[in-house]
Parts: structure tokens; C-alpha cells; sequence
């Protein structure tokens, strides 16, 4: 129908439980293309659980995932990534036994759709494409490291060098910036930032550092034992007293004087 | 076709039960010591078979009216001894280590126990007594089944009752079964861990020892009890879920009662097709635990396998380097001097020297499944024997030699996509005993298809073409094809295909995550590996001009894992390494020794302890440090 019209993503009622816990119960949202949106709440809140949900990795219990108007909830998380969705893991998913490059050329050619190829040499394959993403997540120079040995920061570069290696429609990052100092965290989320903007990804990102979340975020979503208790523009998220509620106890996360930092970071 | 009478079907359900019974029994040993130590023991099998030659010097040395079962119980408590001294002296220094490795020590065992046996008790079976008091048989429906089977029916219930009534109400019990749900609340409870597993081990031998011992009366001791018993208590395990009891108490009365039933059902035609049961006996098991754990990975009772991946080596995250100029150069250099090799060197060395070839071949095709895949297969034995016999079934069928050598590892193949589309639905202990059972089954084929396969004599006059037939001649033949091989299986594992290959060990998660299909990419990595082994089988055929079973039987696929592991599991050249050192060390102890099953053993158990990493891998530590 109006799949022009539609917004990269759109999430409706969406429902996981594990056992007893409800994880994710009834949450519903979209985002555009172009959009940095935050998803945020306390540790447990569901954050991670929806985006296993939105890349495939676990099939909801109930709800519709809509990717630019086309259903993908039940589809195995291989084909997801081939439809566009990219993310990022919280402990940070490489491959240990490859370099930094090599980790970024296997997603390349998984892009290419040449991953099963026996006739390409992979070391030869897209060196220069590699190099290119690694520039601009700041990885260059370790190009050469092997993954196993990287600082956790680093790591989690790479994993963002090689989910944007897939020209993803949709850009997960589930604390993207956690065990980096304060300059790169604001470095990362600037790459983030204009990821989006100028590619017109839609990007959604978990993050427990409050000034990341407000300083860069266009939109917030607030989860709170695994429903969404608010969603709107950062100045909205700030004057809402429920979600003030729900973070009260923690250190006042919600202001933006920088105190709140060394919140649970892994 | 037979028909079934109720007399007949019950006589075959009876023994049935008996056999299933103490399989039971065995296989409660097992998975009890799986349970608290996660030790998958190869070695089970030996201590059943201990148990039953000690019984057979027991019942010797005190005759009289004790006599029998006297000597069982002395018997069962020998072998719990044994066991915890095992324990003790070897397998504590294997609990942090690899389950990989752990499988292979304790496969060192079987190898030591075996000769240790054959020194004590020679080779000859020997025949036990009946049992006191057992000696007759009960009349059931016309049908005379023996006293002593109604005995072994009632064994199985009542040490499942005796296991329970310990698991649930003693202070042991209750620390066993902490320890099988949850290590770190069993740490947490202050148990004596040490303690705690030697007390498990002996629990566990003396169960094994009482069953061998019990089975005196009804199979002579000989040699074989040991691989035979343990690859069925292996699946009876595998298909109740490792460390559930009652899981395996369930699986061997379905194994019991399939087998049965095979048997009674008898020949049975359908239309034109004749099928005979009987013979599907010694696969049934196989194919019980292949169906089993497709549906259900964890087996009936079994926990769901947890989601960390089990690496198979010590260095399974350390950073792969594609070789380069030198290491070509290496090769290259390598290569020459082996094409020189026929110039200076009698026959018997050029014989050596392409078992080595051929192994190599074999070790490397293990290797990229292994190493490059992190699947550990124990039954990779399958796809050489499949490569070997094809070849030689077609020669015998008047195919031409180049053509049957091009026949060996397309058959390989085709059996690797059957078994592997099964295998790679599982992974770690239980995906290696998924291969084990295929290799068991493949075996069974081999073992009892006289038409085709010439049965336990296997196939001779397997020559190859008259240009190859000096020996010189098929040594330069070997070692182009298997240089061929080498370098394609190379090439695999740089291509873009070895690296998502390589991607789906180091991290499924992230693999799915970039569009990779783990399953699919483990598949086709199954196949190519089988194809490679079944390429070195062939090849072997040739060399060896004959083949019986024993080239796909359950000991081969060790040889393999040895010489890749003694090779070290991720350095390219090291199943080249671990081939000719194997090779090299089974013929020098071979020459030296009758008892070179034991010298094998020994290094094998030397390799797990010392030298995890293999010697491809002390090397590639040693120039690490030299060059710092
Ligand atoms: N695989 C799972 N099995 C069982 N329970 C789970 C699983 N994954 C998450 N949960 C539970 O679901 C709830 C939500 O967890 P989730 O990881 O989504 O939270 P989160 O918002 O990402 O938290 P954090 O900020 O700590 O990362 C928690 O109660 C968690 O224990
Ligand atoms: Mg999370």
C-alpha cells in the first residue's frame, strides 16, 4: 500500500515474556528514516529483549515489526539482516580468532551476498572498503590488532564499523559507547549522529549515560519494566514527572551536569 | 517372511529387557560422572570390561558356594578402586581443560587398559561360570528363557531405586545433585569438590565393574568388551540426556525394546523389498539416538544444552594469520624434498611415507572441521571408509582405477551431507557423539553387508593401475594428489566461504547478525570435509591394496583426532606434522612392542596433560617468546 509513506520501522504491541517475566509487554513505536532515537529505562527494563525482537534473534510472543512497511517478525535473524537491520551486541559479539579489518571484510562480503563464495581469497577482498569504515569509527590504526586482544571500547567500535558495513536500513546499537572515556563516548555518538542524518538510516540506541542520551537523541523512549511509559522529544522526557519517578533512587539521571556517568555501564 | 508368534515376540522382549537392563546399569556410571565432573569417559567401557576379567580370577580363586557372586562383589569393588585411583592420578588434571581433550585422555585410558589386559589375561576369551542357583530356565509361553535373565531384568530397577533412594535421601546425594544442576552453588555449599568427584568416579567404575562382572555368565571376557559397551552406553546416555539417571534408565528400555523387536519381527518382505530386521540390531541404537536427538538435542530428560559455545581448544580465540611468503616458500621447499624421497629410500620407508601422505590428507580434512568449523567429530573414520570402500567396490566392479578413486570422495560426500544435515543441529559433547553414532552405524553396515562389502574379511585385490603399481610410482601418485588436496583445502580456508566458516565458531550470534546462515555454512563445511576424507580413503585403498571394517571403525577416528591435536588444532601445517609423527611412532612401538596400543595411550595422555595446544602449537610459543 502507502510503503513510501511508511516509516523505516514500526512497532506494534509488541509482546515477549520469559517464563514469569514479562520482558517486553504491549510496546508499540516507530522510527523514521533519518531518526536517532533513544531507547532508555532502568537495568531489566527490556531494552536489550526488544532489540533481540527487531533483528530476529527471538520471535515475540505476540505484536507486528514492520520494516518500511513489510512484516519481518518470525523471520530468522539471517534474513532480517539481509532485509537491513544491523546491530550492535551489549557485550560485544566479534570475531576473536580475525583482525580488526578482517572482522569488517567478512560483513562486507556478507553484504555482497559472497559469503558462501569458495572462488574469492577473503584477505584480498574489499581491503579498501574496510579500511574506509574503520577510518570513520576511528579504528584505523588497529586495523592489524587481532579482536580477542581489544580493549572493550575498541571492540565496540568494531562492532559498529561492521554492522554500518552492511548499509543497514535500520541501525540498532545497544550501548554503544559503554567502557569508553567521555571524548570518545561524544565522538561515537557524533559518528552515530551523522549516520543518520546523512544516510538517512534510522537509527535506535540504548545508552545509560544520560548526557549521551539528551545531547544527541532526536527522539527518547522510556521503558519501565518492559512497557513504554513515555515517548517524545528530549525537553517532553525531561518535564515528565512518571519517568522522573522511575529513575528517582538512581542518582537523578535525568540531569545533564554530567554527574550521573558512572551509572552500570556493561 | 516369518510370522510372529506371541510366544516368540515375549522370549525376544524378555531378553531384550535383560540386555537393556544392564546397559542400564553402565550407562548409569556414565552419566552420573558426566553429571558432577562433565566428563564424557571413554573409559567406561574399560572398567566394565575389567570387572568382568576379575570376576572370571575371582571366581577361580575362591570356589565353593560364595564362589559366583562373591567374585562379582569383589569384582564391582576392584574396579571402583580402580576407578577412583584414575581419578585421582589422572583426570583431576583434566577438569579445567577442553571437553575435546578430556574425551581423548580418557580415550588414552581405554588404550592403556586394553593392553594391560591382554598382558594379564592374555588374548583368548575366556569363559566364565554360570551363576549359582541361575542355571535353568523358566518356561514362559512355551518359550525357555533362561533363570539368569530374570535376574538381570530386576538389576536395572533396583539400582535405579538404590541410585535414587541415594541421590534424594543421603548427604552424598544431595552434594551430587547440587553439583549436576549448578557448579557455583555447589561451590557455594562448601563442598569439597575434590573429595566430591573421586567418590563419583568410584561410584560410577563400580557400577560399570558390576555389570561386566554380571555379564560373565553369559559372554565370555574377551578384548572387545570394552569399544563395544561403551559406544552403546554412549547413546543410552546421549538419548536420556547427559547426567539424568532416570533419562537413561528410559532410553535403554527403548533401545532394548527396538532391538527386540528387530529381532522378532524377523525377515519381513514388503512388496518386492525384503527387509531383515535382525540385522538392523547393532544400527538400531544409532538410529533411535539420530532421530532422538534431531527432535529433541537434549535428549529425553537432559538439561537444554546451555547457549555458551563450547570451544574445542585452548586457543580457539587467538588471532589466525594467513600464511604468508614464507610459509608458501615453506611448502614449496617441503614439497620438493618429499619428491625426492623415492631416490634415497627403500620400499619400506616409501610405504611409511604414504601412510603419511594419506593421513595427512585425512588429519587436515578433520582439521577444517574442527579447527576452521569448531565441530568436533569422533567419527570422521565414516567418510575415509566410505572414500576407501567406494573406491574399492568399483574397482572390484571393473571400473577403471582413476575413475574409482574419482567415485571416493563423491560417495563420502553424499554420506556427509546425510549424517552432517543431522549433525550440525547439535553442538559440542553432544554433536561429537552425533558423529559417533553415525560412524558406529556405517561401521555396522560394513560389518554385515557380505554381498557388497565382504563383511568382517572385507575386500582384497584392491590394485592400483599397472603404471602405479611399483612403489615408487604410487608414492609420487599419493603425494600429487594429496599435495592437490592440501593446497584446496587450504585455499578453502582463506577463501570467503572459511572465513564465515571460521565466523560461525568464533561468534554464531554475530554471524546471524551479518546475513551469515550458521547451519547452512556448517553444512556444507560437513561435506567438504567428509569429501576430503573419503578422497584420503581412497587413496589409502589403493595403497594398501586391500580393506576390511577396520578402516572406518571408531579407533581410526581417534588416529585422526590424535594427529590433529599432536599437530595443534589452528597451526596450517600441523596435521602434516601430527600425521608423520603419529605414523612414525605407531610403526616404531608397533616394531618394538606388542603393547604398542598402551605407548599410544601414553602419548596421548601426555598430549592432553602437557601439551594442549600440540606441538604445532608449543612450537608457535616457542617462537613467540625466541622473538620478543
Ligand atoms: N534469554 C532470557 N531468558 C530469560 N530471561 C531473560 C532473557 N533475556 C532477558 N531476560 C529477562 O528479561 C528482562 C529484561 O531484560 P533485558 O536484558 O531486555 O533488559 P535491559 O533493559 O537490556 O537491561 P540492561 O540495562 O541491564 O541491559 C530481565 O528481567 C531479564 O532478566
Ligand atoms: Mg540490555
Amino acid at each position: 500500500m502507502a510503503a513510501i509513506s511508511a516509516p523505516v520501522l514500526r512497532v506494534t504491541r509488541l509482546v515477549k515474556a520469559f517464563g514469569g517475566v514479562d520482558a517486553v509487554r504491549d510496546v508499540s513505536f516507530t522510527v523514521d528514516a533519518g531518526e536517532l532515537v533513544a531507547l532508555i529505562g532502568p537495568n531489566g527494563a527490556g531494552k536489550t529483549t526488544c532489540f533481540n525482537l527487531l533483528n530476529g534473534q527471538m520471535r515475540p510472543d505476540a505484536g507486528t515489526i514492520e520494516l518500511s512497511g513489510m512484516r519481518i517478525d518470525g523471520l530468522p535473524a539471517r534474513v532480517i539482516a539481509r532485509r537491513g537491520v544491523a546491530r550492535t551486541f551489549q557485550v560485544a559479539a566479534t570475531f576473536a580468532s580475525m583482525t580488526v579489518r578482517e572482522n569488517v571484510q567478512v560483513a562486507l562480503l556478507a553484504r555482497a551476498g559472497a559469503q558462501g563464495s569458495i572462488a574469492l581469497r577473503a584477505p584480498a577482498a574489499f581491503g579498501a572498503e574496510a579500511d574506509a569504515l574503520l577510518a570513520r569509527v576511528g579504528m584505523i590504526k588497529l586495523g592489524n590488532e587481532g579482536c580477542a586482544t581489544l580493549a572493550y571500547g575498541d571492540a565496540k567500535r568494531v562492532e559498529l564499523a561492521v554492522a554500518i558495513a552492511a548499509a543497514p536500513r535500520l541501525l540498532l546499537m545497544d550501548e554503544p559507547t559503554a567502557g569508553m572515556s567521555p571524548r570518545s563516548r561524544t565522538r561515537l555518538m557524533e559518528v552515530a549522529a551523522s549516520l543518520a542524518k546523512k544516510e538517512r538510516i534510522a537509527a535506535l540506541f540504548t545508552e545509560h549515560d544520560m548526557d549521551m542520551v539528551f545531547g544527541f537523541a532526536d527522539r527518547i523512549i522510556v521503558l519501565d519494566r518492559g512497557q513504554i511509559i513515555a515517548d517524545g522529544a528530549p525537553a517532553e522526557i525531561r518535564a515528565n514527572a512518571q519517568v522522573r519517578a522511575v529513575y528517582l533512587g538512581e542518582e537523578e539521571p535525568l540531569s545533564t551536569d554530567g554527574t550521573n556517568t558512572s551509572k552500570k555501564m556493561y | 517372511m516369518s510370522t510372529l508368534s506371541a510366544g516368540s515376540l515375549l522370549a525376544q522382549l524378555l531378553t531384550g529387557l535383560a540386555d537393556a537392563s544392564s546397559l542400564f546399569v553402565v550407562a548409569a556410571g556414565l552419566t552420573l560422572i558426566f553429571g558432577v565432573t562433565r566428563i564424557v569417559n571413554f573409559a567406561h567401557g574399560s572398567l566394565y570390561m575389567l570387572g568382568a576379567y576379575i570376576a572370571y580370577s575371582a571366581t577361580h580363586a575362591f570356589r565353593g558356594g560364595v564362589g559366583f557372586w562373591g567374585a562379582v562383589v569383589v569384582a564391582a569393588l576392584a574396579t571402583g578402586l580402580f576407578g577412583a585411583a584414575i581419578e585421582r592420578l589422572l583426570l583431576k588434571r583434566l577438569y579445567g581443560a577442553p571437553e575435546l581433550l578430556q574425551l581423548m585422555a580418557t580415550f588414552g585410558v581405554v588404550l592403556i587398559v586394553r593392553d594391560a589386559t591382554l598382558s594379564l589375561w592374555g588374548a583368548e576369551d575366556l569363559l566364565g561360570p554360570r551363576a549359582p542357583g541361575l542355571k535353568g530356565a523358566i518356561e514362559v509361553m512355551g518359550r525357555a528363557i533362561p533363570a539368569y535373565d530374570f535376574f538381570l531384568l530386576a538389576l536395572g530397577p533396583v539400582v535405579l531405586l538404590a541410585l535414587w533412594l541415594v541421590l534424594a535421601r543421603t548427604r552424598f546425594g544431595m552434594l551430587v545433585r547440587a553439583a549436576t544442576e549448578n557448579r557455583v552453588v555447589a561451590g557455594a555449599l562448601g563442598v569439597d569438590e575434590r573429595a566430591l568427584f573421586t567418590a563419583v568416579f568410584a561410584l560410577g567404575a563400580t557400577l560399570a565393574g558390576l555389570a561386566g562382572a554380571l555379564q560373565l555368565p553369559r559372554e565370555p571376557a574377551n578384548l572387545g568388551m570394552d569399544l563395544g559397551i561403551i559406544a552403546e552406553a554412549f547413546v543410552v546416555t546421549v538419548v536420556g540426556g547427559l547426567g539424568s539417571i532416570p533419562g537413561a534408565f528410559i532410553a535403554a528400555l527403548v533401545i532394548g525394546l527396538t532391538k527386540a523387536l528387530c529381532v522378532a519381527l524377523g525377515t519381513v518382505a514388503i512388496g518386492s523389498f525384503e527387509i531383515a530386521f535382525p540385522k538392523l540390531t547393532l544400527v538400531a541404537e544409532f538410529v533411535v539416538m539420530a532421530i532422538v536427538l534431531s527432535v529433541r538435542p537434549q535428549g529425553f530428560l537432559g538439561a537444554p544444552p546451555a547457549m555458551a559455545p563450547t570451544t574445542a581448544v585452548p586457543d580457539q580465540r587467538r588471532l589466525i594469520v594467513p600464511p604468508g611468503q614464507r610459509a608458501l616458500l615453506g611448502a614449496a621447499i617441503a614439497l620438493l624434498l618429499a619428491a625426492l624421497l623415492p631416490l634415497i629410500s627403500d620400499e619400506y620407508t616409501l610405504v611409511l611415507a604414504t601412510d603419511v601422505l594419506v593421513f595427512a590428507l585425512f588429519a587436515s580434512s578433520l582439521q577444517f572441521l574442527m579447527g576452521t568449523g569448531g565441530m568436533a567429530s569422533f567419527g570422521h573414520a565414516a567418510y575415509f571408509g566410505l572414500g576407501a570402500y567406494a573406491a574399492a567396490i568399483a574397482v572390484k566392479a571393473g571400473w577403471p582405477m582413476l575413475g574409482a578413486l574419482a567415485a571416493s570422495p563423491v560417495i563420502a560426500l553424499v554420506g556427509a551431507l546425510v549424517f552432517g544435515w543431522f549433525c550440525v543441529r547439535l553442538s559440542g559433547v553432544y554433536l561429537a557423539m552425533l558423529t559417533l553414532a553415525f560412524a558406529q552405524i556405517v561401521w555396522s553396515i560394513v560389518f554385515q553387508w557380505n554381498d557388497v562389502t565382504g563383511g568382517s574379511n572385507g575386500l582384497v585385490g584392491v590394485w592400483p593401475a599397472a603404471a602405479l603399481a611399483a612403489k615408487p610410482a604410487y608414492y609420487w601418485f599419493a603425494l600429487g594428489c594429496a599435495g592437490l588436496a592440501l593446497v584446496a583445502l587450504g585455499w578453502l580456508g582463506q577463501s570467503a566461504f572459511g572465513y564465515s566458516l571460521r565466523g560461525t565458531r568464533d561468534s554464531p550470534l554475530r554471524a546471524e547478525a551479518i546475513g551469515i546462515d550458521v547451519r547452512a555454512t556448517q553444512w556444507r563445511a560437513f561435506a567438504f570435509a567428509g569429501a576430503f576424507a573419503g578422497f584420503a580413503g581412497g587413496l589409502y585403498a589403493f595403497s594398501k591394496g586391500s580393506i576390511a571394517p577396520e578402516t572406518l571403525a571408531l579407533p581410526r577416528s581417534v588416529d585422526a583426532l590424535v594427529m590433529v591435536l599432536l599437530g595443534g588444532l589452528n597451526a596450517l601445517a600441523g596435521p602434516l606434522l601430527g600425521a608423520a609423527a603419529f605414523t612414525w611412532l605407531q610403526d616404531t612401538l608397533a616394531r618394538a612392542t606388542e603393547y604398542w596400543r598402551a605407548g599410544v595411550g601414553v602419548v596421548i595422555l601426555v598430549l592432553a596433560i602437557a601439551f594442549p595446544m600440540g606441538i604445532g602449537g608449543a612450537v608457535h610459543r616457542l617462537l613467540a617468546t625466541w622473538r620478543r
